[in-house]
């Protein structure tokens, strides 16, 4: 999909489309300087100048679970991107960590399509 | 109409619940049926008086229109918010305006569901967030687990000080009849429960049972001529930032720290004021974070505030004192039985676990992954 075809389609949809095509993208509001996620058609303050920005990728557990299922443990974390916005992920790599651990983000293909997850960092992800 | 102008002006003048804990061979609308039923004729009113009908439930679309064709009804007003389980703190607010406008002169306000015996696992209708599914969240627990690990990293909150919400359910419950959740439990116990979603274990879950609950309201001069004791409403209110835990501003503060204040700024009261205190209990964080944003202790000290029996059957606070979400009842959505228990307070018709001189009763409801909360406060006509 070229970047005018993602511009046609709703901001989940263009999330999506970015993903697949191996961009980790989110949404800034041109007027005010917001950032927006999970992708929408408004920022809080109701700017609807959003555009598609590459998120820089770093940040910090804000919180996490483990998910203790029978069939197998996995972490569900909120990670708190260095833009200011939150997000729901995990840490494929690890069983756990700690919350205001610094992280970096990386595209993961699984069977059910390509998702946003995050590995530990060292400092220089800062 | 100003906000304090709607201080006393409606009373639950019937309350019911109806199979509590386990109903094989039932329907969740048969149990709301059986409780609407009960709570019509407590108030002493045909069901043929009733005119506005408040509904919400885990398993009907529709669930004003289910209940009405169900009862033979034909309301003259009907709302189905649909909040989770602080639908029916939000319903006691909506009845009231909606009896003091003149719309309707009996409101039912019911709920009913058959989750334990209908298969054992939360039912929801709740749709799933397309952001957070490619994470695999097993909501509700992850959503509360999440906030649970933000509160013990910021304020050094410890798995004991569950343990001891969910100790002193136990304690509640042991002294109640109707509660599902009966007999000894440990510390040990509930600390070497099975890990489910750390920091939460089975322990730290609220059950999972069927029940059902109705009560009806009247305008407050009408009140008075029905046969029952009436349980005033004081005042309400409701404050909702989010739907998924994702957006939820600051995971330790609910908006209970908004509703909370709407609802005793309308009641004209203040913590000190409240006998009974019942939190919705969903999982053991949420009680500390409730008697947080609730105002009974600060920020970050409802870990410690609940430590050494203090909310436990003899402690300085009576909270949850039907045995809670933990170990009386939790059908799904319990906000109605936290309105249950507060008329069976007031009424003093508690039993083993009455309060002495319980006039005013906090419910505070929570609906979603900590998502709307709404407040209500209920009294005697000596505390009006």
């Amino acid at each position: 999909m070229t970047e005018t075809d993602i511009s046609k389609l709703g901001p989940q949809a263009a999330y999506e489309a970015y993903l697949a095509a191996g961009r980790f993208m989110i949404q800034r509001a041109a007027s005010t300087g917001e950032y927006v996620f999970w992708p929408k058609v408004t920022s809080p303050t109701g700017a609807t100048d959003l555009e598609w920005v590459e998120a820089r990728g770093t940040g910090t557990i804000y919180a996490i679970t483990v998910n203790r299922a029978r069939s197998g443990a996995y972490n569900v974390a909120l990670v708190e991107l260095d833009e200011g916005v939150r997000m729901m992920s995990t840490l494929p790599g690890v069983e756990t960590a700690e919350i205001g651990a610094r992280v970096r983000a990386r595209i993961e293909d699984t069977e059910e399509g390509p998702r946003v997850v995050f590995d530990l960092a060292g400092e220089d992800a800062a | 109409m100003s906000m304090d102008s709607m201080r006393g002006k409606s009373a639950i003048v019937g309350m019911a619940t109806a199979g509590v804990g386990e109903a094989p061979g039932f329907s969740a609308m048969e149990l709301l049926g059986q409780a609407a039923v009960k709570a019509v004729n407590d108030a002493g009113l045909k069901l043929q008086d009733i005119d506005g009908v408040f509904a919400a439930t885990s398993s009907h679309a529709f669930p004003t229109m289910s209940v009405v064709e169900y009862l033979g009804l034909k309301p003259r007003f009907f709302d189905g918010t649909n909040v989770g389980g602080s639908s029916f703190e939000m319903h006691l607010l909506q009845a009231t305006l909606a009896l003091e406008a003149g719309l309707c002169d009996a409101a039912l306000v019911c709920y009913g569901s058959n989750q334990r015996t209908a298969g054992g696992r939360l039912v929801s209708m709740s749709e799933p967030q397309w952001h957070e599914t490619p994470y695999k969240p097993r909501h509700p627990i992850t959503a509360y687990a999440l906030a649970t690990s933000r509160h013990m990293a910021e304020f050094g909150t410890r798995r004991e000080d569950l343990a001891d919400v969910a100790l002193a359910a136990r304690g509640w419950a042991n002294l109640n009849p109707e509660a599902f959740a009966r007999g000894p439990l440990s510390k040990d116990e509930v600390l070497s429960a099975r890990m489910i979603s750390d920091p939460l274990t089975k322990s730290d879950c609220c059950l999972v049972t069927d029940g059902a609950a109705a009560c009806v309201l009247v305008r407050a001069d009408r009140a008075k001529d029905l046969p029952g004791k009436p349980v005033y409403f004081m005042g309400a209110g409701g404050a909702n930032y989010h739907r998924s835990i994702v957006a939820m501003p600051d995971l330790t503060t609910t908006a209970a720290a908004e509703s909370g204040p709407r609802a005793m700024e309308m009641a004209g009261v203040s913590q000190k004021d409240i006998d009974v205190v019942m939190l919705y209990d969903a999982f053991t964080i949420n009680t500390i974070l409730f008697l947080e944003d609730l105002g009974f202790c600060p920020k970050g000290e409802g870990g410690r505030f609940v430590r050494d029996g203090r909310i436990a059957p003899g402690g300085e606070l009576a909270v949850n004192t039907n045995g809670g979400g933990l170990s009386c009842v939790h059908p799904g959505m319990y906000g109605l039985f936290l309105i249950a228990e507060a008329v069976a307070q007031i009424r003093g018709e508690a039993g083993e676990r009455q309060q002495q001189d319980c006039n005013i009763a906090l419910c505070h409801g929570n609906g979603g992954t900590l998502s709307s909360q709404c407040t209500a406060i209920l009294c005697s006509e000596a505390a009006l």
